[in-house]
C-alpha cells in the first residue's frame, strides 16, 4: 500500500471560499478520532473574505520528524509524512513549534500529536483525500501534473519554500499565479470611487522580494 | 386555537432546536450499504452516497460519478446526514395541550388523522371549502408537490394553495415566462467552461450554491472574465474581474444603462433581434432615458465600471448570465430579471453551447416544485389554472368535472392576509416555516394566532408548527423516494435510505390518509411515489414542462434527464433554444415558446423600492444566507458542526459606518425599521457598502431579521422585497435577553 507517485496534492488558496467543507469532511475519519487535520482560517475577516486552507505539506526532509526526540514521525517511501506513532509519541510538542507551516497539533488530553497524513487510508488504495474530493471550489485538488496544468493554465505548482536559511521541498504543491495576480476586491469603497486607490493585498508571488516564498523553484 | 400553547422557551426546551449529540459519522464502522442519492438542501442537488446501517444513516461517501458535482460537497452536504436519528425528531403525532409543560402531548397517528379530518370538515361545513388553506414547499419531491396541488383542488376543493417558492423562484419564473415562454435555465453548467464572460447578478454563489463556484472559476481559468454585481464582496466577488458595488434595489437601472451603452456602441446582434425577437424598440426607447451619468447616480456604481461592464458584455463572443435572489427579492423583482434577459437577448447569445442564461435556484426542488401545481395559479406541466384548455385536460386526468376544479388562489403572503381577515380559518402546512421566513413576521405570528384550526406536517417542530393544534409526523428526505429537478433543469432521483422512525409517515401517505379520513379518497390511492410520478407524466404531457418521457429507469441510466422530455424515446433537452429546435407552442415557427416562435423583449423599468432608505431610516438593510445554514434553519440549526461554524446572526457593517455610529466589532447593536427592532452583535467588515447593513435570516424570534423586513411584494410575481428596506442602526444599551436564555441556535 502506497500513494502512487504520479498523484499529487495541489493547494490553491486563491480559490478558497472558506466554506469549511474540507474541515467537516476531515472530521468524519476515525484514524484521527474526529479531529479535523486541516486548518482553515480567515486572514483578516475585517479586511477581506480571503481564507486559507492548510494541509500537511509532506516535506522531503520533515522538520517535525527531525526535531522529534522520540522518533515518532515517519516519512513513508511514497513521500507521505505520517502522523505521530502512538507508542512512541511523548507529546512534547517539539514538532508543533518547529513546523514552518504550522501544521501539527498537540492533543494534550490524549497525549499525542496528530496531523494530516494525506488520507493515507484512502490515497493508498487509489482514492482521493476526502478534503480534495469534497472541496466545492477545488482549492484543494488531487491528481496528476498533466491534469492540473490543463485545468489551471494561469497558475503553476511550486513545492520549494524558503524560511530564513531553511529551504524546504514538499510533496504537496501550492499553486502560484504565472503573472502577478490582479488585485483582489477587498474594500467595497474602492469599487465605489471613480478613481480607486492604488492599494491592494497581493498574494505572495514569484519574484516578490523579500517575501519568504520568494525563491520558489518550479 | 393557534396561539402558542405555552411559553416559547418551554417549547424550545422540549423540542429544540437542540444540537445533534453526534457530530460525526462512525468512520470505520462498516455500512451495510451505500445509497446513491442527493443532498437534501439546495438546488444544486449534489450527488452523495449515504452510508446506512441498522436503519440509520451513519455517514456519507462522495459520489464521484455523478456528473454535476463529481463528489464535491459543501459543509451542509457533508454533515446533512446528522439530521437523522436526532433527539428532536418527531416520532408521534402531537396535539396542542397548554396543561403540559412542553405545550404538546403525543397522540396516536390514526387518532390525529381522524381529528384533523374532523376539524377540516367542520370548518368547511360552516364556512365553505375555501376556508381551508394549504401551504407547501419546494424542498419536497415533485411527486409530493404534484400530490399537494391535486389534494387542494380535488380533495379540499379550495383555491388556496401556495408554497414557499413564493419566497424564492417566482420573480425569475415570471420573467422567464414573459421573455421565453418557458421557465428553466437554458444550459447545463458544463457549457459554462470555455465562455468569454460570466455575469453574476445578485448571487452569493460561493455560499449559497458552492459547487457553481468551481464551474465559474474553471471558466475563468480558461479566460472568461467574471462580472459580479452585489452590495457585498462575497467570496465569488473577491477575485472577479469587474465588481459592481450596486446600491440595494437599483438593479433595473443598471441593466437599462448597460443596454443603452451597448446600443450606442453597436454592441448588439441586430440580425437576431430582428429575426427572432419582438419588442426591442420599446426597450431601446426606455433605455435611452438612462444615460450612464444617471445610472451611476442611482445605482452607486461608478460610470467607468458601468462602461466597462457594457464593453465586456457587449463585445463578448460567448457569455453566461446568472442571477439569484439578490435581484429577484424586490418589489421590482420581475423587472430586474427581465432587465438581465434584455441584455442576453440583445447580445443574441442564447441557445448555443457556450452561451446561456440561468437563474440559480435556492431549494432542492426549486425548479420541479414550481412546475406541477402547488403554485396558486398553476396546474401540472406548467399549465395555467385560468386557461380553459388546460383545465379541461387536467380535469380529465384527474377524472373530475372541469367545473369542479377551483380557480386561481392567492400567493402565500396574501393567504396570511386572508387568515388575518378571517377568510381562511383552517391551515395545513408542510415544508414551510413562514414565522421565520416571511417578511414582517410579527404580522405572520398575529395571523397564525387567529386560525381556528392549524395542522402542520413536519419532521421537527419548526417555529411555525408551534402554533399548530395538531402536528403530524412526516418524513425526512432520506426516508422516501421521488424526483426533484435541480438547477440545470435535470430531473434526478432521490432514493430512500431508511424507514421513517416511530409513527412518522412518508408525507404522501399522510396526505392520502387525510383524504381518506375526509371521506374523499378519489384520486388519492397511490401505492408508491412511482405511481404518483406515472400520473404526473400523463398530467404534464403536452404542457411546457413535459415530463411524459421521463422514467425512474431513464433517470438512473442517464444520471438525470433534462426536461422537456416528451416521449419514451426522447433523451431529454439539456440545452434550450438551439437553432432549429421546435416546441409544442411555436409548432415549427421558431425556437422560443410562443406561437410566433420569437423571444420577447420586455420594458424592464426601474421603480424605487417600497420603504426605501430615507432621512428617518437612512441605512439600507439587506438579508441573505451563510454557507453553513439553510433557509429557516429547521434542519441546519440542529446540526452541531454547522451551528459551530456560524452560531448566531451578526450585523455586517462597514468600518466607516461603524465609526460614525460608534459601534465596535463584536459589540451589540440594534437595527430598527418601521416594523420592529432586533439586537445582534456587529461584524465590522470592509466587504459591504458603507450605506448598507446585511443580516442573515436563518434564525427565529428576537434574532430574526424578518422582524425588520417589509412585506412589500412584486406586483407580478408576489415575491417579497427581502433585499432592501430603510433601517436605523445604533449601539445597543446592553445584551438582549435572549443572550442569557437561549442557546445560539435557538
Amino acid at each position: 500500500m502506497s500513494v502512487p507517485q504520479h498523484l499529487e496534492f495541489f493547494v490553491d488558496p486563491s480559490r478558497c471560499i472558506g466554506c469549511r467543507a474540507c474541515v467537516e469532511a476531515c472530521t468524519e475519519c476515525d484514524t484521527h478520532r474526529g479531529e479535523p487535520m486541516i486548518h482553515l482560517e480567515y486572514i483578516d475577516r475585517g479586511a477581506s473574505v480571503q481564507t486559507v486552507p492548510v494541509v500537511c505539506m509532506h516535506c522531503e526532509q520533515p522538520t517535525c520528524a527531525e526535531v522529534c526526540p522520540a522518533d515518532a514521525i515517519k516519512r513513508t517511501g511514497d513521500g507521505v509524512v505520517q502522523s505521530a506513532r502512538k507508542p512512541r509519541c511523548i507529546a512534547c510538542g517539539n514538532c508543533v513549534v518547529a513546523c514552518p507551516f504550522g501544521v501539527p497539533e498537540l492533543y494534550i488530553d490524549r497525549a499525542i500529536m496528530m496531523k494530516c497524513d494525506m488520507c493515507y487510508d484512502r490515497t493508498s488504495v487509489g482514492k482521493k483525500p476526502m478534503c480534495a474530493t469534497v472541496c466545492p471550489s477545488q482549492a484543494l485538488y488531487f491528481g496528476t501534473r498533466e491534469q492540473i496544468s490543463a485545468l489551471r493554465p494561469q497558475s503553476m505548482p511550486t513545492n520549494t519554500f524558503r524560511f530564513g536559511e531553511q529551504v524546504i521541498r514538499t510533496r504537496v504543491n501550492v499553486m502560484v499565479p504565472r503573472r502577478p495576480a490582479a488585485p483582489a476586491q477587498i474594500d467595497v469603497t474602492a469599487a465605489m470611487d471613480e478613481r480607486p486607490p492604488r492599494r491592494a493585498v497581493r498574494l505572495p508571488v514569484v519574484g516578490d522580494d523579500p517575501d519568504p516564498f520568494a525563491e520558489v523553484e518550479v | 386555537m393557534a396561539t402558542l400553547p405555552v411559553d416559547d422557551m418551554a417549547i424550545t426546551r422540549a423540542f429544540g432546536p437542540h444540537l445533534s449529540p453526534r457530530t460525526r459519522g462512525s468512520g470505520s464502522d462498516e455500512p451495510e450499504r451505500l445509497v446513491k442519492t442527493h443532498c437534501c438542501f439546495c438546488g444544486q442537488q449534489c450527488g452523495i452516497q449515504l452510508k446506512v446501517k441498522n436503519n440509520e444513516v451513519i455517514g456519507f461517501e462522495p459520489w464521484e460519478d455523478f456528473p454535476f458535482n463529481r463528489g464535491m460537497l459543501c459543509p451542509k452536504g457533508v454533515k446533512r446526514y446528522l439530521q437523522g436519528s436526532h433527539p428532536d425528531r418527531l416520532l408521534t403525532a402531537l396535539v396542542r395541550d397548554p396543561s403540559v409543560e412542553s405545550g404538546f402531548r403525543p397522540m396516536s397517528y390514526d387518532a390525529a388523522i381522524e381529528r384533523a379530518a374532523r376539524e377540516i370538515r367542520r370548518i368547511q361545513d360552516q364556512h365553505g371549502p375555501a376556508a381551508i388553506g394549504l401551504l407547501g414547499g419546494a424542498s419536497l419531491t415533485t411527486e409530493k408537490t404534484y400530490l399537494l396541488g391535486k389534494f387542494a383542488r380535488v380533495c379540499l376543493k379550495t383555491p388556496y394553495i401556495d408554497y414557499n417558492g413564493r419566497l424564492c423562484m417566482v420573480s425569475a419564473g415570471a420573467a422567464n415566462k414573459k421573455a421565453f415562454g418557458i421557465d428553466r435555465t437554458t444550459n447545463p453548467w458544463s457549457d459554462m467552461v470555455g465562455t468569454d464572460v460570466i455575469w453574476v447578478a445578485g448571487s452569493n454563489v460561493a455560499e449559497c450554491s458552492p459547487i457553481t463556484t468551481n464551474y465559474i472559476w474553471q471558466a475563468r481559468e480558461l479566460g472568461a472574465k467574471v462580472i459580479v454585481q452585489d452590495p457585498r464582496i462575497t467570496p465569488i466577488a473577491r477575485t472577479c474581474d469587474l465588481y459592481l458595488p450596486i446600491r440595494p434595489g437599483r438593479d433595473a437601472a443598471l441593466f437599462a444603462g448597460v443596454l443603452q451603452l451597448m446600443i450606442e456602441n453597436g454592441w448588439i446582434d441586430r440580425d437576431f433581434i430582428e429575426q427572432e425577437t419582438v419588442g426591442f424598440e420599446a426597450v431601446a426607447a426606455y433605455c435611452a432615458t438612462w444615460p450612464v451619468s444617471r445610472v451611476a447616480e442611482v445605482t452607486g456604481v461608478p460610470e467607468r465600471s458601468i462602461r466597462k461592464a457594457a464593453e465586456l458584455w457587449g463585445t463578448a463572443k460567448s457569455s453566461f448570465l446568472f442571477h439569484a435572489r439578490g435581484i429577484e427579492h424586490h418589489s421590482n423583482g420581475v423587472q430586474n430579471a427581465l432587465g438581465t434577459i434584455n441584455l442576453v437577448l440583445a447580445s443574441g447569445r442564447i441557445g448555443k453551447p457556450k452561451s446561456g442564461y440561468g437563474t440559480i435556484v435556492g431549494q432542492a426542488n426549486g425548479q420541479g416544485g414550481r412546475e406541477h401545481g402547488q403554485k396558486c395559479d398553476q396546474l401540472p406541466g406548467w399549465r395555467d389554472i385560468s386557461n380553459p384548455e388546460h383545465r379541461k385536460y387536467i380535469a380529465s386526468v384527474w377524472n373530475i368535472k372541469e367545473s369542479d376544479l377551483p380557480g386561481p388562489g392567492v400567493d402565500a403572503y396574501e393567504m396570511f392576509r386572508k387568515i388575518d381577515a378571517g377568510e381562511i380559518k383552517g391551515l395545513i402546512s408542510i415544508c414551510f416555516n413562514p414565522k421565520v421566513s416571511l417578511p414582517d413576521n410579527q404580522f405572520v405570528t398575529r395571523a397564525l394566532e387567529k386560525l381556528d384550526f392549524y395542522v402542520a406536517i413536519d419532521f421537527f417542530l419548526n417555529d411555525t408548527a408551534r402554533h399548530a393544534d395538531l402536528v403530524l409526523p412526516g418524513s425526512l428526505q432520506e426516508e422516501d423516494e421521488g424526483t426533484v429537478t435541480q438547477v440545470e433543469g435535470r430531473v434526478i432521483k432521490i432514493n430512500k435510505a431508511v424507514d421513517c422512525p416511530g409513527e412518522a409517515r412518508q408525507d404522501w401517505r399522510v396526505i392520502q390518509d387525510l383524504a381518506k379520513a375526509l371521506g374523499r379518497p378519489h384520486g388519492f390511492t397511490f401505492d408508491s411515489p412511482r405511481a404518483i410520478f406515472d400520473e404526473l407524466r400523463v398530467a404534464s404531457k403536452g404542457g411546457v414542462a413535459d415530463y411524459s418521457g421521463i422514467t425512474y429507469e431513464k433517470i438512473e441510466q442517464q444520471m438525470g434527464v433534462f426536461w422537456p422530455c416528451p416521449s419514451d424515446d426522447h433523451p431529454g433537452t439539456p440545452r434550450l433554444f438551439e437553432p432549429g429546435s421546435d416546441n409544442p407552442v411555436a409548432k415549427g415557427k421558431g425556437r422560443f415558446y410562443f406561437p410566433d416562435g420569437k423571444a420577447r423583449f420586455n420594458v424592464a423599468d426601474y421603480r424605487p423600492a417600497v420603504d426605501d432608505a430615507s432621512a428617518e431610516y437612512p441605512i439600507f438593510l439587506t438579508t441573505g444566507r451563510v454557507v453553513s445554514q439553510f433557509l429557516s434553519g429547521t434542519q441546519t440549526r440542529r446540526i452541531g458542526p454547522l451551528v459551530k461554524h456560524y452560531p448566531e446572526p451578526r450585523i455586517e457593517l462597514h468600518p466607516r459606518l461603524a465609526e460614525k455610529l460608534g459601534i465596535a466589532d463584536g459589540a451589540w447593536a440594534t437595527a430598527e425599521t418601521r416594523r420592529g427592532a432586533i439586537t445582534l452583535r456587529a461584524m465590522v467588515v470592509t466587504t459591504i457598502r458603507p450605506d448598507t447593513i446585511f443580516i442573515p435570516y436563518h434564525w427565529p424570534g428576537d434574532k430574526s431579521p424578518n422582524r425588520l423586513t417589509v412585506a412589500a411584494q412584486d406586483p407580478i410575481s408576489k415575491i417579497p422585497q427581502y433585499k432592501v428596506c430603510g433601517c436605523r442602526l445604533r449601539p445597543a444599551d446592553g445584551p438582549p435577553a435572549y443572550a442569557q436564555e437561549r442557546e445560539a441556535q435557538q
